[in-house]
């Protein structure tokens, strides 16, 4: 079957198979291998990716499912050269070390914060409770999206900017 | 890696194409909704079907509406809405408890009322829920609609009443005045089924006893209320020696299965202070409805 769909603010159009899972279609198809592949189950929250603006367990998704929607993986989540708050406030505090969760993690957080531009340590740990960290404890991620809130203008600041310097 | 066997998908536009679907590819096609119990069943290859038939385009199931004195929420209303939503979390403050442990909150962007009632999964919370508030399924199929009260809806473990060229549509829960409800899940770890939980409604008459109560559990054998805490209950104002009476008859009730999530004295345990923690819950909180509304 065919499907299309826009990712990361490109629209492809492609012939599956109906079977095909969404994390298998954004890694194997469009070769985006920053959205990992984890435990397969819908436990660990590593293969989350924003559809329609909503975090979603991609390896729980059918591709046909995804058919005419909007998806966002890790690879949009920074404006060129600009990262996102989220991305540059997991460089700040610490938010990873072996990284396997953290592109997973970051959709979550984008999401959170376009929905609660403030949110409290506790909503934050509700928020990525889907998702599992194993090296962290936690407590950096938290810190690296908190980064996040209390700086959401850098980028779009530093965007605008650099909009300015093209248009000059 | 887990791969579903080879299917035909196709999506649906509305409910009475969905209706025809099911009738034209018969047996062997099953219904997607959030699609996070059929999928992973689906990689295990536990289901097998030949056609898959997505309805997640029928946005006119996804509607909670007060309808006088019912609450109707369409099928496909999803666990984050639910969650979300003032109506319920003032009419029926058990839903809000439910939701706030099904899953996680990732799988409750996705997940449905209709799919959790339909997969019918004896560790499911929504379908105690539901048989607590004495809800009735709107099931409709090619000869109309039925109303099936949750009794004759849920028919056990994994099964329901709801035939395969027929699709749950709607949930409606009556409103009660004086009424509140709760619901507790203990479970291992956040997302995971639960070991035992408990849910309760409870209705206070004008002089602040008991004039309606209904008590489920939740993973622990028993398919229905349990019916035996009524004769206890009402007619008496609240107090903490009737739940724990309510709660030793709760867990004569249940029939657990000892499994990886315990044995069954412990769930046995749990099924009696459970109860007693969501009466003692639904009562203060009924209390606290019925001084609103004379205050």
């Amino acid at each position: 079957m065919q499907i299309s769909l826009t990712i990361n603010g490109t629209f492809v159009t492609r012939e599956i198979e109906p079977r095909v899972l969404l994390v298998h279609f954004i890694r194997d198809d469009l070769r985006l291998t920053g959205t990992h592949w984890g435990c397969d189950t819908s436990n660990c929250g590593t293969c989350v990716v924003l559809m329609d603006g909503q975090p979603v367990k991609s390896c729980t998704v059918l591709a046909a499912m995804a058919d005419g929607h909007t998806i966002t993986t890790v690879e949009g989540l920074a404006n060129g050269a600009t990262l996102d708050p989220v991305q540059q406030g997991f460089m700040e505090e610490h938010g990873l070390q072996c990284g396997f969760c953290t592109p997973g993690m970051m959709l979550t957080a984008r999401a959170l914060l376009d929905h609660n531009p403030h949110p409290e340590p506790l909503e934050i740990r509700e928020a990525i409770s889907g998702q599992i960290c194993r090296c962290t404890g936690y407590a950096t991620i938290v810190r690296s999206i908190q980064w996040a809130a209390e700086h959401p203008l850098v980028a779009a600041a530093e965007t605008t900017e650099k909009e300015e310097e093209v248009r000059a | 890696m887990q791969i579903p066997a080879p299917f035909d998908y196709v999506r649906a536009s509305s409910v009475d194409n969905a209706l025809a679907l099911l009738d034209r590819h018969g047996a062997e096609s099953r219904v997607v909704a959030g699609g996070h119990s059929l999928l992973p069943m689906m990689k295990l290859r536990l289901a097998r079907p030949d056609w898959l038939i997505d309805i997640n385009d029928l946005f006119e199931l996804d509607y909670l509406l007060v309808d006088g004195p019912v609450l109707r929420i369409g099928a496909m209303t999803r666990h984050t809405t639910l969650l979300e939503s003032d109506d319920v979390r003032h009419l029926f403050p058990i839903i809000c408890d439910a939701e706030r442990v099904i899953a996680d909150p990732i799988v409750r962007n996705r997940g449905t009322i209709g799919g959790s009632l339909c997969q019918a999964d004896p560790a499911e919370d929504l379908s105690t829920v539901c048989h607590v508030l004495e809800a009735v399924a709107v099931v409709r199929g090619p000869a109309g609609e039925r109303m099936l009260p949750m009794a004759e809806f849920h028919r056990g473990p994994y099964e329901t009443a709801v035939a395969q060229n027929e699709l749950l549509i709607e949930v409606r829960i009556p409103i009660r005045a004086g009424s509140a409800s709760a619901y507790e899940k203990v479970e291992r770890r956040v997302g995971d089924w639960a070991v035992a939980a408990a849910g309760a409604s409870v209705t206070l008459a004008a002089d602040g006893t008991i004039s309606h109560v209904a008590v489920g559990l939740t993973a622990v054998g028993l398919e229905r209320n349990v019916t035996e805490v009524e004769a206890v209950l009402v007619g008496q104002a609240p107090t903490e020696a009737l739940f724990v009476e309510a709660g030793l008859l709760a867990s004569q009730a249940c029939d657990p299965l000892a499994d990886q999530r315990g044995p069954i004295d412990y769930k046995r345990h749990l099924a009696d202070e459970l109860t007693r923690r969501v009466l003692r819950v639904a009562c203060s909180r009924a209390a606290a409805s019925v001084s609103e509304i004379t205050s």
